[in-house]
């Protein structure tokens, strides 16, 4: 019972080390790739056509590779940064691969949101592009992108599970070693509990978070 | 203080739309100048070419004896600096402080802190807000929310302030105090103001100059008084007619 324990607290562990790295590297490539696909777009502070529609193709193609295919095509790139390719820190790279484009279009959305006459405004009275991007965007959209932050986690959570499928650690790793491999129902059913109660905890604290810091609300 | 000269704005799109077709506007040294029109005769393209939101497709517009769109780098800025805009939306930045929105284009020119909060004081003074500079934009009435906007054109010391439909979306009596606010601006400080309207009463009230615009031409102008009292152009006749 205790080695149990302390097997669930572990995968617990990597769960939560795999998605938080995975979010902070999606977001350090992602966020800014999103800001080049709106600062490109047509109503954008320089409009690209060409790179604009080159991102959104790299972008799209990104997102459309199964995650399971991806984490064994980027085996051997794992490995070159990482030095293995198992492991809770070896998933992180495809996670990262996986999210960025995620990312970047959560990103897009949240910051076309924000209400073009203010953009207006700010050219008005002589703002540069990356001051527009720096002063007017991203804090009037950053309420936008913490809930956007909110689903990324929470999908990356249950892509780290599927990491665990090819020998990860972590949640899923355990969900699928003893039910689908040995058939203990009971200990697949404990770790889908645990997966539940932190994206529960997960979601409420970036809501929370959210609405206490968006200052539109009354 | 603004020669316009033969200024066009063609939109190019599924089909051609002429929205100004060479006007010529001359607005004196701190004048308080009203363009008045239909929805869709083009008064706010105008606004839009003189606050270089939009390039026109020909002609000129001097601002201070510079033709603006003939500037660049650091003239262009001061330019800019020089222009105060305010719209019908008043545009503020919600998740700033009104202090935050008011600092907000003498940040753009990095205005030392100390100068920063000494010019928002001020300016927080002059449109009656002294007391709201910590609150958000959210929780100001629209007349109030337009009186940010105007402290925030104002910030970097403008000679002139364009002024796009700034009471449409206020109640008569917000749109009274507004319009004194500019009057005493107007006077106070010698800023020249451009207001665009759809109101006849807007311009009557407070505006020394008017140009009634029409599909992008300019139906006649000059000293309000004498143009309301004996109005030329069929459009102006109906602008006057339908006052409510």
């Amino acid at each position: 019972m205790t080695e149990n324990i302390i097997m669930l607290a572990q995968g617990t562990g990597e769960t939560l080390y795999m998605t938080l790295a995975s979010v902070l590297f999606s977001y350090l490539l992602g966020l800014p790739l999103g800001v080049l696909v709106v600062a490109t777009g047509k109503q954008g502070i320089c409009p690209h056509p060409k790179l604009n529609t080159a991102l959104g193709w790299a972008i799209d193609i990104g997102r459309s590779i199964p995650f399971i295919i991806l984490i064994m095509d980027l085996v051997p790139v794992t490995r070159a940064i990482v030095g293995k390719a198992i492991g809770a820190t070896a998933s992180v790279v495809p996670l990262v691969i996986a999210a960025t484009p995620f990312v970047a279009r959560m990103v897009e959305t949240s910051l076309e949101e924000v209400d073009h006459g203010v953009v207006e405004a700010a050219k008005t009275m002589g703002a540069t592009g990356w001051e527009i991007v720096t002063k007017v965007l991203l804090p009037e959209s950053f309420p936008s992108l913490l809930r956007g932050m909110s689903i990324t986690t929470i999908t990356l959570i249950g892509y780290s599970a599927m990491a665990g499928a090819v020998g990860a650690g972590g949640l899923g790793d355990i969900a699928i070693r003893y039910g689908m491999h040995r058939y203990d129902a009971q200990m697949m059913n404990v770790t889908l509990v645990l997966i539940i109660i932190i994206v529960a905890v997960i979601q409420f604290g970036f809501n929370q978070t959210a609405r206490a810091i968006d200052k539109r609300a009354r | 203080m603004i020669e316009i000269k033969n200024l066009s704005k063609t939109f190019e799109g599924s089909s051609q739309v002429n929205a100004l077709r060479e006007i010529n506007l001359s607005v004196e040294d701190g004048a308080i100048c009203g363009i008045i029109g239909m929805s869709g005769a083009g008064k706010s393209t105008l606004l839009r070419c003189i606050s270089m939101l939009e390039q026109p497709t020909g002609g000129s517009i001097e601002i201070d004896g510079q033709d603006i769109f003939k500037l660049k780098g650091a003239q262009l800025l001061k330019l800019k600096k020089s222009l105060g805009v305010v719209f019908q939306g008043y545009h503020l930045l919600m998740q700033r402080t009104i202090h935050g929105n008011i600092a907000f284009p003498l940040e753009l020119v990095k205005t030392p802190k100390a100068e920063i909060d000494r010019r928002v004081d001020e300016l927080l003074e002059l449109v009656g807000l002294a007391d709201k500079g910590e609150d958000y934009p959210s929780q100001l009435s629209g007349g109030q929310c337009q009186r940010v906007a105007i402290a925030r054109a104002l910030a970097s010391e403008p000679k002139v302030l364009l002024c796009d439909e700034p009471t449409s979306a206020l109640d008569p009596m917000t749109t009274r105090s507004i319009l004194k606010l500019l009057q005493e601006i107007n006077q106070r400080l010698g800023v020249t103001i451009l207001i665009i309207t759809h109101e006849i009463g807007v311009v009557k009230s407070i505006c020394n100059q008017v140009a009634v615009i029409d599909a992008g031409k300019i139906a006649e102008q000059g000293q309000t008084a004498q143009v309301f009292a004996n109005p030329q152009s069929q459009v102006t006749r109906q602008l006057l007619e339908m006052q409510f």
